[in-house]
């Protein structure tokens, strides 16, 4: 069998209408160079079209930055739309300015991690590589 | 999505139209799954009703510009498109940023298209390795045309041609397109040449050059001769001139053409297939590679080595 | 200890030698000396050398300084600067219903801030009614939302338009929030003449930092000139743009890259303006600016007196502009949000203040300060009246005030004033041959320029190369937030559609109608669209309705894929 190589796939995507887009990107291109593939949503998506992009583009993990205060609405609201999609067993981490109240409500919505201003991205890029990897490996032969 | 769905077997819900199949299997494809191979075989004789189109060019050609109107004009004949936007990996550390959803945003929540972003890995001509499969994924799933994006490409980097048929080469004036293009041999593959920015100075001695170029090569009866059309992607202006080339090289082709041209690039596909399956037999876990290192070491040189190895081959030794 | 020893060399006796010889034997020092890192820079990763002497800079006083008040204005732009006048303490407000900032504006009137700054939700920004689908969750999140002449009405609610001068920052439907301004003055009984105000109104560095966009580029600049040349004629009190450098830099731009695309971006509006047929004096006096004040104490302190050389430059020499008034800088101030820490958050009171205190020394008009609790949330009351206090410690306590431009003669500064004003010159080139500002924008330059250094910034202090209290040394454990959080009732967004849904059913339908369709006209016949906006304003068209209208006649922006 030729050896399957499999990369991690990453959508990182800006819900909402907050245009700042300086950590989005910033993790997005520390992601590259830890050897992810790395697609960005680009600014103002709603959260249908997060999805649908994830699905189109069948990313292992979606990554979501958000600093205008409106996670509580729209983080949910990605998880959903992916759900309708099938895609609820991405990987599904978020940042930005997030109280740790929400947090925790966050992380029992389903999502594995949200980091906060002022984490480190190699510690994004590592955590997920690990993750992904414990899931790779468990996966095998699933789809 | 249930588990007896689930349980279907994926080149299955693939023909059912299930838009989660195409994803997965473009993934599969991507990272040489054999599943991938085994679900093309169920596939394979659904193939062949998607246009494939390729469209190629240097880096800041207007690429993705004129694939985004492109769509929109097929959209417009109401014609269900599949996207495939080929960007570079990084040769140092494998990872890739794929910027070309951003590029084509006006058409992302359009449910007739399905854009997948590609990232070339380890092939160097432009295309990804599994982008053939990833078309007949598209065409298979049912898509009316299949849009092939190159990376921007440089010189000698002309995968795209395999996948395509009909190949459409980008150019813009002012950027030293023309001298390049004709100089690295990208007219050569070109089935049309698309003068983009047309509002630009030169672009209108950008056409004759490349008219003049382009006769000279194919003057000969009954042969197409690519024609040199001129739009402004940006502007959607003349985009529709475009799609209709594109419609005239398919009505030149004729059923038999194309088919004799998807033959032969089927052909293509299997000597690119054994040459990777070759490699993988010889420099593999269990390959050579052992052999060869101490043979090296042993003094001799690296002809000698070749030589040996190939009679090895030849006599149906295993490594 | 060793350092000191090194640097005992070969001095130490009485006898005088000659300069060169002076530095030679300094520089020998240095270079045998064993020193804390192996190379010092800016906050924008410029290297910086050890000393700066009389050798390392060329200061031509006439040329190059000149007096406070004087051509290039480099000490800055009043002759007697503090002695006559404070800068004014405006602090940034908005968030929830017009009602609630309402309120915070009296609290701050109250408490001695001398101006009102006014932040906008997302939706706002952005051109979308609170209603609107792309709305949901961020009403009234990060400022206050306003969709209708009613919700401006209510946010100035017995204040004195006519007397307070009133700052909006707002960029994409700038020219339609200016029209609500207005037409709640008049409802006031306030004649526009009178209002005194700002608008950031600086398109340009949304579509290169922001992103908070209405249509392209070029309708948005065609927006810009009708508000510039309605102004001039009708309200010639008021600042029509300021030009903002504040978030290019917060996107993570170098000081030189932020002084260079701001004052290119002031450019090109000045072109504009010009081309549109305005002279150039009739407009240039009422651009404002709008810089960051970041914690690289020094480097701040030249970029404002940069800023303040190369625009009077600019626009005496290449602009032609007769008026002392459109030479000069005159600029607003905040202090960086994006130097502020979520752990340990006490400390950004102590950050903002050498900010504040930058800005001071830099010669800036108004000033900000941001609140220690700004990148867990609103501020809080307390938060905001701190950093309030910050500046009127500056002001009353530190004798700062009390002489103009006082780092003037510097070497250091000089040599860092004048490396920025080159830094910025070859931007101007680069910019140019790009094709100018609106080309280089489409082609993602800026984008591309301000990501490069964000990235590089990152990795810096990820690397150990740049350091930050309590996130690569002195971090503490437990550093849960230690202060309240002000969080936005949720009930905010509600409100809202009840707010708007009552003026959509009590409002005239056929006024509304014949406004949106006298907007549409103008969009193509070429009338002036901030006239038809406060017609709009008056006939209950809220922002949303006059948006779209804009929208579908302009266009929108694509923007540029730069990853």
């Amino acid at each position: 069998m030729v050896m399957v190589k499999r990369k991690i796939r990453v959508l990182i995507g800006k819900p909402g209408l907050d245009g700042h887009d300086r950590g989005a990107k910033t993790v997005a291109s520390v992601l590259r160079d830890h050897g992810m593939e790395v697609i960005y949503s680009g600014l103002h998506k709603t959260p249908s079209e997060i999805a649908e992009a994830a699905a189109q583009e069948d990313v292992d993990v979606v990554g979501l930055s958000i600093l205008s205060g409106a996670h509580m609405s729209l983080f949910p609201r990605v998880r959903e739309e992916l759900a309708q999609r099938g895609k609820q067993e991405v990987l599904l981490v978020g940042g930005g300015i997030i109280p740790a109240e929400d947090v925790d409500a966050l992380e029992k919505d389903g999502y594995a991690r949200l980091f906060g201003p002022g984490t480190n991205t190699d510690e994004i890029a590592n955590w997920i590589t690990s993750e992904m990897q414990i899931r790779f490996e468990s996966e095998g032969d699933e789809e | 999505m249930t588990v007896a769905e689930k349980k279907k077997p994926i080149a299955e819900r693939l023909l059912e139209g299930d838009r989660n199949a195409v994803a997965r299997l473009i993934t599969w494809a991507e990272n040489g799954d054999t599943r991938f191979h085994q679900a093309l075989a169920g596939i394979y004789p659904e193939l062949g009703r998607a246009r494939r189109l390729g469209v190629t060019g240097p880096p800041g050609a207007g690429k993705s510009t004129l694939v985004n109107e492109l769509v929109g004009e097929l959209r417009r004949e109401d014609r269900q498109v599949g996207v495939l936007a080929v960007d570079p990996s990084s040769p140092f550390t494998g990872g890739a940023l794929l910027g070309d959803r951003i590029r084509m945003e006006s058409r992302t929540i359009d449910p007739g298209v399905f854009i997948r972003s590609m990232a070339s890995r380890d092939s160097h001509g432009g295309l990804a390795r599994a982008t053939i499969d990833a078309c007949d994924v598209m065409d298979a799933f049912g898509f009316d045309d299949v849009l092939i994006e190159t990376v921007g490409v440089g010189q000698a980097e002309y995968d795209v041609v395999s996948a395509a048929d009909t190949v459409v080469v980008v150019l813009c004036p002012g950027a030293g397109d023309s001298i390049q293009a004709m100089k690295s041999g990208l007219l050569e593959v070109a089935d049309i040449i698309v003068v983009n920015k047309n509002d630009l100075p030169g672009a209108q001695r950008m056409v004759v050059d490349l008219e003049e170029a382009v006769h000279i090569r194919l003057a000969g009866k009954g042969r197409w001769i690519t024609p040199v059309v001129t739009c402004s992607a940006g502007r959607g202006e003349a985009v529709a001139d475009v799609l209709a080339e594109i419609s005239r090289h398919g009505e030149h082709l004729g059923e038999q053409g194309l088919s004799a041209l998807r033959t032969q690039k089927r052909a293509g596909q299997v000597r690119l297939a054994v040459g990777e399956l070759i490699d993988d037999y010889l420099w593999g876990e269990a390959g050579y590679s052992q052999r060869v290192a101490s043979e090296l070491d042993a003094g001799r040189t690296p002809y000698e080595v070749a030589g040996e190895i190939r009679d090895a081959v030849l006599r149906g030794e295993r490594p | 200890m060793s350092k000191n020893e090194n640097s005992m060399s070969a001095t130490g006796s009485t006898e005088t030698v000659n300069r060169v010889d002076a530095r030679a034997i300094w520089q020998e020092a240095i270079d045998k000396a064993r020193l804390r890192e192996a190379s010092f820079s800016t906050l924008s990763s410029d290297e910086l050398q050890s000393l700066y002497g009389p050798e390392d800079v060329d200061i031509d006083y006439d040329r190059d300084l000149g007096y406070p008040g004087q051509f290039p204005f480099t000490r800055g732009v009043h002759p007697s600067m503090y002695r006559g006048r404070l800068w004014t303490m405006r602090q940034f407000a908005g968030f929830g219903s017009a009602a609630q900032t309402n309120e915070r504006f009296k609290f701050l009137l109250e408490h001695g801030q001398t101006g009102l700054s006014t932040a906008f939700d997302f939706p706002t920004l952005m051109g979308y009614d609170s209603d609107d689908e792309h709305s949901l969750g961020e009403v009234g999140q990060v400022g206050v939302a306003i969709s209708s002449l009613d919700d401006m009405s209510t946010l100035f609610d017995g204040i004195p338009m006519g007397e307070v001068s009133t700052s909006m920052t707002i960029n994409g439907p700038a020219p339609i929030m200016l029209a609500f301004y207005i037409a709640a003055a008049e409802r006031q009984g306030v004649d526009r003449s009178e209002l005194r105000g700002t608008i950031q109104n600086d398109i340009l560095k949304e579509y290169q930092a922001q992103h908070a966009w209405l249509v392209a580029p070029e309708p948005a600049l065609r927006m810009i000139t009708d508000m510039m040349s309605y102004c001039a004629d009708h309200v010639p009190h008021w600042n029509t743009i300021s030009i903002s450098g504040y978030h290019i830099r917060e996107a993570g731009s170098t000081a030189a890259q932020e002084l260079a695309f701001t004052l290119a971006n002031g450019m090109e509006y000045v072109r504009r303006g010009v081309a549109a047929g305005m002279d150039v004096d009739s407009f240039a006096p009422r651009l404002s600016f709008f810089f960051d004040s970041h914690l690289d104490f020094f480097e701040e302190i030249c970029k404002f007196r940069a800023a303040r050389r190369i625009w009077a430059r600019k626009l005496r020499d290449q602009f032609g502009a007769k008026d002392p008034r459109s030479w000069m800088v005159r600029f607003h101030t905040q202090t960086a949000g994006v130097s502020l820490t979520a752990q340990q958050p006490e400390n950004n009171i102590v950050r903002t203040a050498f900010e504040a205190l930058a800005a001071v020394l830099g010669g800036t008009q108004s000033l900000h300060t941001n609140s220690m609790d700004e990148t867990l949330s609103l501020p809080t009351e307390k938060a905001v009246k701190i950093a309030l206090r910050t500046q009127q410690i500056i002001a009353e306590e530190t004798e700062v005030a009390h002489v103009t431009d006082p780092l003037a003669g510097s070497y250091f500064i000089e040599a860092q004033t004048n490396r920025l004003e080159q830094e910025a010159e070859a931007y101007f080139e680069e910019i140019e041959s790009r094709g100018g500002v609106v080309p280089a924008i489409e082609s993602g330059f800026f984008q591309k320029e301000i990501h490069l250094s964000a990235v590089k910034y990152q990795r810096q202090l990820e690397s150990g190369e740049k350091h930050v209290v309590g996130i690569n040394c002195y971090v503490e454990d437990d550093e849960g937030p230690s202060i309240d959080i002000h969080r936005i009732d949720a009930a905010v967004e509600e409100e809202q559609h009840a707010r708007l849904k009552d003026l959509r059913s009590r409002r005239d339908p056929v006024g509304v109608e014949r406004e949106l369709a006298a907007v549409r006209a103008a969009c193509s016949d070429g009338g002036n669209l901030l006239e038809r906006f406060i017609a709009a304003a008056h006939a209950d068209c809220t922002l949303g309705e006059i948006s779209q209208v804009l929208r579908e006649e302009f266009g929108h922006f694509k923007e540029p894929s730069i990853l």
